[in-house]
């Protein structure tokens, strides 16, 4: 262990961590956007984005048919073309894990997990008692991740432990059950450095992901706010053995944007973290634009929006 | 699962018109040298030959300076201030409008990639005659006197390793202040020069007033030996300065140089680690360290020498070689064989003198020139990686203990062109800023220019500031001063 799990050793490890310089991250992330991903590398690309996609609705006007149907679209996003790769996962509320999770079952999406965003999504504000009844409940429905919200409150008036035991305690509750991503909510950090303190704490506490939004707070997964987790997490792995996944969650809307994705996980943490098992990128209306590409790769034309479905 | 390997993505050639010779710019026109002597240029990643270039001897210079002069007597010192102004924007949005097909020519001519002509030296190369194009009319605000005055003509040498942007940094103030320029590029990158020369033709430039001669260092010798340039501003190598400057030491010729470098790139404990690490690879292989103000000596903090250099190992393993007109290439060919000669001279010694020599595995073109991206460490002052300028894609790497053995280290050195500093604490860049003999210093960045600041060096890096108020200073001259 790096730490021995005291509130003194954890604020040690934190404050050593070196600072992250806002102009120098920004410009290495503008430099990696430029690069011209094309003819064999888009096509493997984009079959790679859309199995990462976790497939999100997180509205409150979700419906069991709206879900019925995410879900059909999950398993097959193109139905008239089966080479098309399944999603990474289905992402919904609490209520809806039963419904997507059986539907899932029913249609041939047993391998495809649905995630919960859990404790008190998006906000967090709610006692750790609700906190570990709603992580409690999405596991007893049958979600396989655990999408939980940290406590940005407590993290900017200093209170780094309380959101460490917070993790610690919903991670116990996931057990083998459940993988936890954890949600830093970038946005509300604000600061590369912050980004990069939250992502260390999260991973110290148990995370198996760390995610950047709730989809939410503008502005979400901005590239130098990736670049910097995913630095996080290479460190991470060469400090303990172990691999973190990174999930950029919001904002991720066109083709280009994820391959852009993409380029930061290679060129930050390493080819190594090019699979669903470690890099997802939180989404909904990306896949349309990703199927859309695929097909203009296929065929050389772009097709009407009416060629993809809707949902 | 199959790997992200980038598939090639290059840019069009077609775009550039490369002739299959050129003669040189004199007068407004491209004319055949007297003697009718030429010699080739290359592309230095495939040592295909891309055109015949008219040589330059002493009679050619002597009609360039003789053009030069007329229309600096009768067209250009008679111009109203704001009429010469309105050509130097005229030229900065031809170079934009031109950007792309210059770009190519630049990475073809230089071996360049792509991705920094196109992003760096093209754009730089406009914003520096937009800037200019800005102070024609305003002179007398500069602070040199209510009636700054041009010197007349001016002999200008630029260098290979940024073409388009050294004649950019030579031309634009020149014009600017009033006067007329003959402009030498370098003999192996002559291509964006000539396009420029059909850049001042479409922009209706009057005859005379840009000409550009291509030759070699006899070309050079003639145009700063001719008796009618009142002035010389050179870019290069710290020899050919020095000869400059012994030839017109008994003349009333004034000069410019911008010479060589070894610059340090001071890393303390407090750095952010990560944008540091960006930071030296930018600083040395940037343009495959073809820069004078490179970041060529690594003077890092001991105790985070080696997280820093595992770092720096894992990030150079990034780093993409080869074809440069490759939009996903990082570093590409060496400019000349000449020039890689001279690097694997100066490295070898590194081997010989007892340093540690690391490059990531890579597999080098088969035809071109290329240096793989190197670092030496346990490198020492004593040793020559550490005291010459290399000029390519080489690192050596130093480790101090205390701030006050940083700045020591970093001032050891005949050069004095540019410096880094990467530290989180404003104080202590401040403080070390004030220590270092350096013309130009970066703190938590490095390669940054702009045309509204001055570069230059201390020491054996050269006389005289370009770009900014302080280099249109080198272009003007008091009341007393002033050229017949």
């Amino acid at each position: 262990m790096i730490i021995d799990g005291s509130e003194t050793s954890l604020r040690k490890f934190l404050s050593d961590l070196p600072p992250v310089d806002q102009v120098g991250a920004e410009a290495r992330a503008g430099m990696l956007a430029t690069r011209s991903i094309k003819t064999t590398s888009k096509a493997w690309a984009i079959d790679m984005a859309i199995s990462m996609v976790d497939l999100t609705t997180l509205e409150g006007a979700d419906t069991p048919g709206k879900v019925k149907s995410l879900c059909a679209k999950a398993v097959r996003p193109d139905p008239n073309d089966l080479t098309v790769p399944s999603v990474g996962a289905i992402c919904v509320y609490n209520d809806m894990v039963k419904i997507a999770r059986t539907e899932l079952d029913a249609i041939g999406g047993e391998s495809i997990p649905v995630a919960a965003v859990a404790t008190a999504f998006p906000s967090g504000r709610a006692s750790l008692a609700v906190k570990k009844l709603d992580t409690q409940d999405a596991i007893d429905a049958g979600a396989n991740e655990i999408d939980m919200v940290i406590d940005r409150g407590a993290f900017l008036s200093g209170q780094l432990y309380q959101v460490f035991e917070e993790i610690q305690v919903i991670k116990q509750i996931c057990g083998d059950k459940a993988h936890l991503k954890v949600i830093l909510d970038t946005g509300e950090l604000v600061t590369y450095d912050n980004v990069r303190k939250a992502s260390y704490l999260a991973m110290l506490a148990g995370a198996d992901f760390i995610k950047t939004s709730t989809g939410k707070v503008a502005p979400a997964a901005t590239a130098p706010v990736v670049l910097v987790m995913l630095e996080a997490v290479r460190d991470y792995f060469t400090l303990t053995g172990k691999k973190i996944g990174v999930k950029p969650a919001g904002g991720i809307r066109t083709t280009k944007d994820a391959i852009k994705q993409l380029v930061l996980v290679k060129e930050t943490a390493g080819d190594q973290w090019l699979t669903p098992d470690l890099f997802r990128i939180g989404a909904s209306a990306l896949l349309n634009d990703l199927l859309m590409q695929r097909m203009k790769l296929r065929t050389g034309h772009y097709a009407s929006a009416n060629y993809v479905t809707v949902d | 699962m199959s790997e992200f390997d980038y598939a090639s993505a290059p840019e069009s050639k077609a775009i550039a018109n490369i002739a299959s010779n050129y003669g040189l710019f004199i007068g407004g026109k491209f004319v055949e040298p007297k003697q009718g002597k030429s010699f080739n240029t290359f592309n230095p990643a495939t040592e295909e030959l891309l055109s015949k270039i008219g040589y330059a001897d002493k009679t050619d210079i002597d009609a360039a300076v003789k053009s030069a002069r007329l229309a600096y007597t009768r067209v250009w010192s008679k111009m109203p201030a704001k009429e010469r102004g309105k050509y130097l924007y005229r030229i900065a949005r031809i170079m934009q409008e031109r950007a792309r097909e210059f770009a190519v020519v630049e990475t073809l001519d230089n071996g360049k990639p792509i991705r920094e002509s196109r992003d760096t030296d093209i754009p730089l190369a406009a914003a520096h005659f937009f800037y200019h194009a800005g102070w024609a009319d305003k002179l007398e605000y500069a602070g040199f006197g209510n009636k700054p005055k041009p010197l007349g003509v001016v002999g200008q040498i630029i260098p290979w390793n940024f073409p388009l942007l050294m004649l950019a940094w030579k031309i634009a103030p020149a014009l600017a202040a009033g006067n007329t320029v003959v402009l030498k590029p370098a003999e192996t990158t002559p291509l964006t020069a000539l396009l420029f020369a059909q850049v001042c033709q479409q922009a209706g430039v009057p005859e005379g007033v840009v000409n550009i001669v291509t030759g070699d260092g006899v070309t050079g010798a003639a145009l700063v030996n001719h008796t009618d340039v009142n002035k010389i501003a050179f870019t290069g190598s710290t020899d050919v300065g020095k000869a400059i400057a012994r030839s017109i030491s008994a003349t009333k010729k004034t000069a410019t140089l911008e010479l060589g470098g070894k610059a340090a790139n001071l890393v303390f404990e407090d750095a952010a680690i990560d944008e540091a690490v960006e930071g030296i690879v930018n600083g040395i292989f940037f343009n495959q360290g073809h820069v004078c103000c490179a970041g060529s000596r690594l003077i890092v903090q001991e105790n985070v020498a080696d997280e820093i250099l595992e770092k720096l190992k894992k990030r150079m393993s990034l780093i993409r070689v080869g074809d440069p007109m490759d939009k996903n290439t990082d570093l590409g060919a060496i400019n000349s064989k000449e020039q890689l000669n001279k690097i694997h001279e100066i490295s070898n010694s590194g081997d010989a003198e007892g340093a540690n020599r690391w490059s990531p595995e890579l597999k080098l073109p088969s035809k071109g020139y290329w240096y793989p991206p190197t670092i030496f460490t346990g490198v020492s002052q004593s040793h020559r990686i550490a005291r010459e300028e290399i000029f390519g894609p080489v690192l050596s790497v130093l480790t101090f203990r205390t701030p006050g053995e940083a700045i020591e280290k970093a001032n050891n050195s005949m050069y004095g062109l540019s410096a880094g500093i990467w530290s989180d604490k404003g104080a202590k860049i401040l403080w070390a800023a004030r220590q270092l003999k350096a013309g130009v210093i970066w703190s938590n960045t490095f390669n940054k220019f702009d045309p509204a600041s001055p570069f230059g060096g201390y020491k054996e890096s050269g006389w005289g500031r370009e770009g900014g108020r302080h280099g249109l200073a080198g272009y003007l001259a008091s009341e007393a001063k002033v050229s017949k």
